[in-house]
């Protein structure tokens, strides 16, 4: 029998799955990078977030809301891989259960599932893991290469952590004590430094960042507005003081900046539409993570500035509506 | 080349099969019958002036144009006529058709068969457009709007651009392709006679940059024609829809609900150039045109040169396209195309091409959920937000329709390719189109 | 540290306090005074928003009716509602309502998948509107029923459902209120209301087919081929363009039974007892 449809009858061979795989794949050269400085405890976290996210989007799917179980899309992994990337590497199973529960069942299928949820999912479960567990989210092991069963790894503060004690501590002496700590920009640049998992190795997310440039899965505009955002403000700020806490390459470099800045600012659900809208998404969170950095409490602010601007991303499409063809212009 | 241009909003990338691009022009011969529509044009039909039992020849005319915006239909063959009655047509509905009884290759004494090339043009503006009517010339690009309208420029319009649309943006599709490899100097000549008619002195063959042979062939020629240049273009989808390429080529942005006219440019399409030039120097009617048969069921995909009204079946059996192999048949490209119910269904003057699908990629992807991941708005090439009207559609919400320019859309079918949570994007805006011209 | 609550306690008070004052005042002072009847009357009405009755929602029906004089209100009518809700109104207004004989839509189509079998596989978006647009259909009649059931998705008082294995909509006419939501969607425009008929029996032509007899068989086993056997029945019904029409007026209780007998292809709907064809192929 002949077939009919509607035009067109060719798709992108692009689709939903195809998209998820290729930034699983980008996640991979950051799962590498943690193999080689946490050891295998990484691992451990990273398995259990996946089979996590994915268990309980299946269990809601099929025992909750009664419908054909979501999981083939794949999205379910993305959510546990960047949720694992975001917590460090001794942490509980427990306790990143419970992080996958929030981030899949609250912050993703009680919206309604992929597409419609407001937050990105893998940063509110990192988040409310953050409040609720702040000692274990903020005690990192130290990078120890090719330690992979993890003897007697001591834990230390983040590049960031570090700056922030010498912000609390303002005596000179104890200043030059903190900075010699300080990892040098080798070191942040390939990921030896303490860190969440998946965030320390800039090379890493670099290599991630090309893939998916190369695969046409994300432009290169929120990233750069993002990095560039961020760059500018602590420049100036720098220049302004002289402060070594806003050194800008430093800024650039530590934390989950870039890990934010090109897989979590990027992820469409919770972004702008439009490429107008996403450059403005992409600045916001870049001045929202200085100002976190600098003046708040915590030492790292990219999950918070990204979380605070998802909210804002209705009112962002709504103002940045692209202009029809043949109206408006003179 | 830095010279190259595109329109600037939107655009997609889709695989090009342009299989038969090296492939010749075919005579495809003569099929047993034919099927010839009345209405083979937006607008109403024709008047028919044969009956059954009549004989006719190629080029007789068979029906006449009912007011302004209608066209002539000319026979595409000699031989008997068996009926003219409604007849299931491409879509399965009935449609009024002459069925012809194909008997020998006679044809009218008028029309000039020598295969030699007319360069002078001594018909006048007036000559021009009457004899474009007289052939039934209409937009052969799928439009249809019939050519002698939009060569009439509405008073008070002042056109100084005429646009050759040799873009062929639709995959697979390599009918205007090899027509301007073959063709180049009929279809300049083509162009300067529009110009002589339209009364202005340039005239812009505007071809996508994937097609080199067909460069090359119209740039050899066109150093001895002043006012024809061609113009190479950045190949992107749907460079071929017009305002798109009015805005690629001049930098001109027809406004919303304007005419091309309005702007002070004309685009006709190659194969339209091509038929105007036939009739005006070689005095043959538009009855034959030529079709890609391609797709991944086609044996053998080629370019034929086609009578007006052979059924789609005999070109099927031309390229050894097997029944139980072919899954969808497409009449036109796969973007913009439409599935046929009828394989019996006739070429008509809009036909560009027949695809021929296999079962596997005939079935359309189940839709699933929105990702919002923005592809269709980057891809519109009008600037609309696709993902938005499928919303205020699926609510039945007229109103916010409107404000979303859904009157607007082109349905090119760039945002319904390019969605990976595979939303028939273009169904629910050709929905929404349709809904709110009924509830007006 | 009790002060510290005090004050607290205080000026949240405080802030609650102005807030309720200014909400009042401006309630106060942007009311809109409006007819008490009219909320009344819209407080009766089904409050579906259907605009069967002409106007714009069930609000602006209310005002209507609030508005009208006696004579005007015999010409406003709650479809949705019905009789019974009408006099509801009418009662509170201290007119009388106008009786109207309570309705039904009835599918003019018998083309299930049993009569008019798949030609073609369609394949895409779901909807009816889609479908007409492309093609004349999966069975081929170009007037018949697309089953993919825009008119379930439209009715607005779940009235409407796709028969399983027939593949056609269902009207149940319970629910069904004759809004006509159907009818504005359906593409090929097969819904017609007509009177509910006495104990619901009712008789129409289920088709809507206008091709000549053989082309319309061609496609459908139950199309009407005008063969005017039913005319010869009753007079009043007629046949124009290849296709019976039964006019409401005809008595489904008196013609019904020998009409849908008469039928040769049973496009002949009779809601009535069983047929003795029915019976037959039941057995």
């Amino acid at each position: 029998m002949l077939k009919i449809s509607t035009a067109p009858h060719i798709n992108s061979p692009q689709d939903t799955r195809s998209i998820m795989r290729d930034v699983i794949i980008a996640l991979m050269p950051a799962l590498a990078a943690a193999l080689l400085f946490f050891g295998l405890s990484a691992l451990v976290v990273v398995l259990t977030a996946v089979a996590g996210c994915v268990a309980f989007e299946y269990l809601v799917c099929r025992y909750i809301l009664k419908i054909p179980p979501t999981t083939g899309d794949l999205s379910a992994v993305v959510t546990g891989l960047l949720l694992a990337y975001n917590l460090p590497s001794n942490m509980p199973v427990w306790m990143v259960l419970v992080g996958c529960f929030v981030a899949v069942v609250i912050a993703k299928t009680a919206f309604g599932g992929l597409g419609k949820n407001v937050f990105n999912p893998a940063l509110v479960g990192r988040v409310f893991l953050f409040i609720s567990f702040p000692v274990q989210m903020t005690s990192w092991p130290k990078p120890d290469f090719l330690n992979f069963l993890n003897a007697d790894v001591e834990t230390g503060a983040t590049t960031l952590g570090i700056l922030k004690h010498i912000d609390a501590e303002s005596s000179a002496t104890k200043l030059a004590g903190g900075l010699s700590d300080l990892p040098d920009y080798g070191q942040m640049f390939i990921g030896y430094t303490g860190g969440c998992i998946g965030e320390v190795s800039a090379l890493a997310l670099l290599l991630g960042f090309a893939w998916l440039l190369w695969r046409r899965i994300i432009g290169w505009h929120i990233p750069f507005y993002y990095l560039a955002t961020v760059f500018i403000f602590t420049s100036v700020m720098w220049l302004h003081s002289g402060n070594i806490q806003v050194e800008p390459v430093t800024q650039l470099l530590s934390g989950g900046l870039l890990l934010g800045a090109i897989f979590m600012a990027t992820d469409y659900v919770t972004t702008p539409m439009t490429r107008k809208g996403q450059i403005v998404f992409a600045v916001g969170c870049g001045i929202l993570t200085v100002i976190i950095r600098r003046w708040s409490v915590y030492p790292e602010g990219v999950s918070f500035a990204i979380l605070i601007m998802n909210a804002f991303v209705p009112i962002i499409d709504y103002f940045t509506v692209p202009r029809v063809f043949g109206t408006g212009r003179k | 080349m830095s010279n190259k241009k595109t329109f600037t909003m939107g655009g997609i990338h889709p695989d090009k099969h342009k299989i038969t691009a090296e492939k010749p022009i075919e005579d495809a011969g003569l099929p047993e019958i034919v099927y010839i529509p009345v209405k083979q044009h937006i607008g109403s039909p024709a008047k028919i002036l044969v009956a059954k039992g009549d004989k006719v020849r190629v080029g007789t005319l068979l029906a006449d144009a009912d007011g302004i915006v209608s066209a002539d239909v000319h026979s595409s063959v000699s031989g008997e006529v068996l009926k003219v009655e409604e007849i299931e047509g491409e879509f399965g509905y009935l449609e009024q058709m002459i069925t012809i009884k194909v008997e020998g290759d006679e044809w009218e004494a008028s029309i000039d068969r020598s295969p030699d090339i007319i360069r002078e043009i001594n018909a006048s503006p007036e000559e021009i457009i009457a004899k474009i009517r007289e052939a039934g010339i209409v937009g052969m690009g799928g439009a249809g709007y019939p050519t002698p309208v939009k060569t009439t420029i509405p008073a008070g319009k002042k056109v100084d651009c005429l646009i050759v649309n040799g873009i062929e943006c639709e995959p697979y599709l390599t009918a205007d392709d090899r027509l301007m490899v073959e063709k180049a100097e009929q279809i300049i000549i083509g162009a300067k006679i529009l110009n002589k008619a339209l009364g202005i002195q340039n005239a812009v063959i505007a071809v996508d940059e994937n097609k080199p042979a067909a460069i090359e062939a119209l740039r050899n020629i066109t150093r001895s024609y002043v006012g024809v240049n061609v113009q190479v273009m950045k190949t992107k989808y749907p460079q071929g829809a017009e305002k798109q390429l009015i805005e690629a080529v001049t930098g001109r942005e027809v406004p919303s609900g304007k005419l091309p006219a309005d702007v002070g440019c004309i685009v006709q399409n190659v194969g339209t150039v091509n038929a105007v030039y036939e009739a005006v120097q070689k005095n043959k009617p538009l009855f034959e045109r030529v079709v890609t048969v391609s797709g991944d069921a086609a044996e053998t995909p080629s370019n034929f040169l086609v009578r007006i009204g052979t059924p789609a079946s005999f070109l099927i059996n031309k390229v050894h396209g097997s029944p139980d192999k072919i899954g969808k048949i497409i009449f036109g490209g796969p973007m913009m195309g439409t599935s046929a119910v009828n394989i019996n269904a006739p070429i008509t003057k809009l036909s560009s091409g027949i695809l021929l699908f296999k079962d596997d990629i005939s079935f359309k992807p189940e839709e699933t959920v929105c990702i919002r991941c923005g592809k269709c708005v980057e891809a519109c090439p009008v600037g609309l937000m696709p993902f938005a009207i499928a919303a205020q559609v699926r609510d039945g919400d007229y109103h916010e329709m409107k404000k979303l320019h859904v009157l607007d859309c082109i349905e090119c079918g760039s945002c319904a390719y390019i969605c990976p949570a595979r939303i028939p994007l273009l169904d629910y805006c050709k929905l929404g189109k349709y809904e709110l011209k009924k509830s007006k | 540290m009790s002060a510290l609550i005090i004050s607290n306690v205080l000026i949240l008070a405080g802030i609650a306090l102005i807030a309720a004052v200014v909400l009042y005042v401006v309630s106060q002072k942007f009311k809109v005074e409006e007819n008490p009847k009219i909320a009344e009357i819209e407080a009766l009405l089904p409050g579906v928003n259907c605009g069967a009755c002409g106007k714009a929602g069930c609000h602006a029906f209310a005002e209507a009716c609030a508005k009208s004089s006696a004579e005007e209100f015999k010409n406003l009518f709650c479809t949705a509602g019905g009789q019974e809700v009408m006099n509801k109104v009418a009662a509170r207004l201290g007119y009388v309502a106008a009786a109207r004989e309570p309705t039904v839509a009835v599918l003019k189509c018998n083309g299930t998948c049993q009569n008019a079998p798949d030609k073609v596989i369609y394949t895409g978006m779901k909807s009816c509107r889609m479908a007409a647009r492309i093609s004349v259909g999966r069975s081929g009649c170009p007037n018949g029923c697309l089953r993919f059931g825009d008119c379930v998705r439209a009715c607005p008082f779940g009235a409407i459902s796709l028969d399983e294995t027939t593949g056609i909509p269902v009207v149940d006419e319970n629910k069904c209120t004759s809004c006509g939501a159907c009818v504005r969607t359906c593409p090929r425009g097969l819904y017609e209301i007509r009177p509910k008929g006495k104990n619901g029996v009712r008789v129409y032509v289920a088709c809507s087919n206008t091709q000549k007899g053989a082309l319309a068989r061609k496609n459908c086993k139950a199309a009407c081929i005008a063969c005017l056997k039913c005319t010869k029945i009753c007079p009043e019904i007629r046949v124009e363009n290849n296709l019976s029409y039964i006019p409401p007026t005809v008595s489904a209780e008196e013609f019904g039974k020998r009409l849908a007998e008469a039928c040769p292809t049973g496009a002949i709907a009779y809601t009535g007892e069983k047929t003795s064809t029915e019976v037959k192929n039941e057995q």
